[in-house]
């Protein structure tokens, strides 16, 4: 196919490769078409088994072997509605997530901007320490974290659970930012100091506008990295602020595993997670790349 | 960009500080406290030295279960950096097909990481598991739950499922960012596929590679939740990760002391490894 552009290059003016160009590139799309597609199919099975699972009854997923539903049943879910235990999970998940993240990159703006705008005293080994505790297994924190927030007094509060996240939402919502910030020409802050803007008045109403984006980005991976987190925010809670991941790991009752109930619950988990993506859809691409490419 | 020394620039960054350090120092403080403290319980504690580091390094136990969490993340880079570029480079580039696969490609990130462990060990059952009853109807005897090789398959295609995604948004990410005008010089010079591939696209995209590579990583090493869900470390100890041990350790025996002096070689470990990554990121960005 390549050989034939080419020829076609070589011999014919510019509409005759042009239509060379279109051909090629449409007999590539038909083949790399299908590793998207696989990788996606891939994906979905485990999600779709879940999915099968919640619309099927207990007797159904223990005794046939069905791919879909041979009677759906919506019990599952009406459990889970109608169970305070239940649905109080999620409420308190979506709380202590939505408090986390606006804690975060209130925090983080300002930071970011004297990273990306200044050399200060020991910036780069702030900076590296920031990092440092992305990367702190949450597991070497549990422990202490239960003692520090018990003699706070702030156990099982959402507060708690959102500060805690903070150790590893800050220093990802600063790294995030600050990449998006150093696109921003500093040329922008000196014209608006000569206008005679005031610092606070540049930042709210010239810079955040600028890097609009960048924050809707780092606000997603914050809310991200929230709430697929279980290990410490089920440490930090016992009842009152309990996240949906750990209420979870009670369906096992005395009749047995309650499967319907499981599956039901797990498929409830993915669905913000799903609404998030969709909105911040278009930026996706750009913030995973944490605003550096 | 070159930027103005300014000293006050400090007071920005003090909320920051302020914030990570309750969250970060104090409790680091208390588990150095406890890795040089032994106790008879009653909450007397009395100075141990080095006595639980030298414990916790002699053991077979830590070791074995470092060597597990290396091969783990060596698998799981082996197979998702290559992987991750080759979804990448067939992604659409444009149409409808972007924001679909962008949409159900990003969905496993989002999923809680023991709903992902649940949706696994469900999967994999061989009584009501897709996969478990799948395989065994084919006749391959496939159990997570007392075969070592099958419950680390399990655990490696499950992360494969979970984070292959990570990589492939990283990549596009680096590509989307290369100007058409590159492929079209390489086009009128008659560069190969894999001539386009080595010469533009993979040095373009070697900037997010080592994000990719360096949040594998990390997270790899500190997996904690959904090998606890889906194996709760066993067949055996086939699967206890150090963070499971650790936790084992802490809250299960509460055996403070080694806990900590654990917990403390364990954080070392990643924040040497860390270090490297960061001093070879900061310098190819200045190379750039």
């Amino acid at each position: 196919m390549t050989s034939q552009a080419t020829t076609a290059n070589t011999i014919q003016t510019g509409v005759a490769s042009n239509a060379g160009a279109k051909a090629g590139a449409g007999s590539k799309r038909s083949l790399s078409w299908l590793i998207p597609t696989l990788y996606i199919v891939f994906l979905m099975l485990p999600i779709y088994w879940l999915v099968n699972m919640s619309f099927k009854t207990n007797q159904e997923i223990t005794g046939v072997f069905s791919l879909w539903p041979q009677s759906p049943t919506l019990r599952n879910y009406a459990v889970i509605f109608t169970d305070p235990a239940w649905y109080s999970g999620y409420i308190n998940s979506i709380l202590y997530v939505v408090l986390n993240t606006v804690i975060s990159v209130a925090v983080a703006l300002p930071a970011a901007y004297a990273f990306s705008r200044y050399r200060f005293l020991g910036d780069k080994h702030l900076f590296f320490w920031l990092l440092t505790n992305r990367m702190a297994p949450p597991a070497v924190f549990a422990l202490p974290f239960f003692q520090l927030y018990s003699a706070f007094g702030l156990i099982d509060t959402h507060i708690a659970v959102a500060i805690a996240h903070c150790l590893f939402n800050v220093p990802l919502a600063v790294w995030i930012l600050e990449g998006f910030m150093s696109g921003v020409p500093k040329e922008i802050d000196e014209t608006a100091y000569i206008d005679g803007y005031s610092f606070p008045k540049f930042f709210a109403k010239i810079f955040v506008p600028l890097i609009a984006s960048g924050i809707g980005v780092a606000a997603f991976f914050c809310f991200m990295f929230s709430w697929v987190e279980l290990l410490i925010a089920r440490t930090l809670t016992t009842t009152d602020a309990k996240p949906i991941a750990a209420t979870m790991t009670r369906t096992v009752s005395a009749s047995g595993m309650d499967w319907g109930v499981l599956a039901a619950a797990g498929v409830l988990t993915i669905i913000p997670g799903a609404l998030v993506i969709y909105f911040v859809r278009n930026y996706i691409a750009k913030g995973f790349a944490l605003g550096r490419v | 960009m070159n930027k103005t020394w300014n000293n006050k620039a400090w007071f920005m960054v003090l909320p920051v500080l302020l914030l990570v350090a309750f969250s970060a120092v104090i409790p680091l403080m208390t588990v150095v406290n406890y890795s040089v403290q032994d106790t008879f319980g009653n909450n007397q504690f009395f100075w141990n030295g080095v006595g639980w580091f030298s414990d916790v390094l002699e053991s077979d136990r830590f070791w074995q279960a470092l060597g597990r969490n290396l091969l783990f993340s060596g698998i799981i880079l082996t197979i998702e950096i290559p992987l991750g570029i080759l979804i990448a480079l067939n992604m659409p580039k444009k149409g409808l097909g972007v924001p679909v696969c962008l949409v159900l490609m990003a969905l496993p990130l989002l999923i809680p990481w023991n709903v992902v462990g649940t949706i696994w060990q469900v999967f994999g059952r061989v009584d009501i598991g897709l996969l478990g009853r799948t395989l065994h109807s084919l006749g391959i005897n496939y159990n997570y739950v007392n075969n070592v090789f099958d419950a680390w398959l399990t655990l490696i295609i499950m992360d494969v499922w979970h984070w292959t995604s990570l990589v492939v948004l990283l990549c596009y990410a680096g590509l989307v960012s290369i100007p058409e005008a590159y492929y079209q010089a390489a086009k009128i010079d008659g560069a190969s596929r894999w001539a386009v591939f080595r010469y533009i696209q993979l040095p373009k995209m070697k900037r997010v590679l080592l994000i990719a590579f360096l949040l594998r990583f990390m997270d790899s090493f500190m997996i904690y939740t959904e090998p606890f869900v889906v194996t709760g470390g066993g067949p055996g100890n086939s699967t206890t990760f150090l963070s499971i041990d650790l936790v084992k350790m802490a809250i299960g025996q509460f055996d403070l002391g080694p806990a900590a002096a654990m917990s403390i070689i364990y954080f070392l470990i990643i924040l040497l490894l860390s270090w490297i990554f960061y001093t070879v990121m900061t310098s190819s960005d200045e190379q750039a």
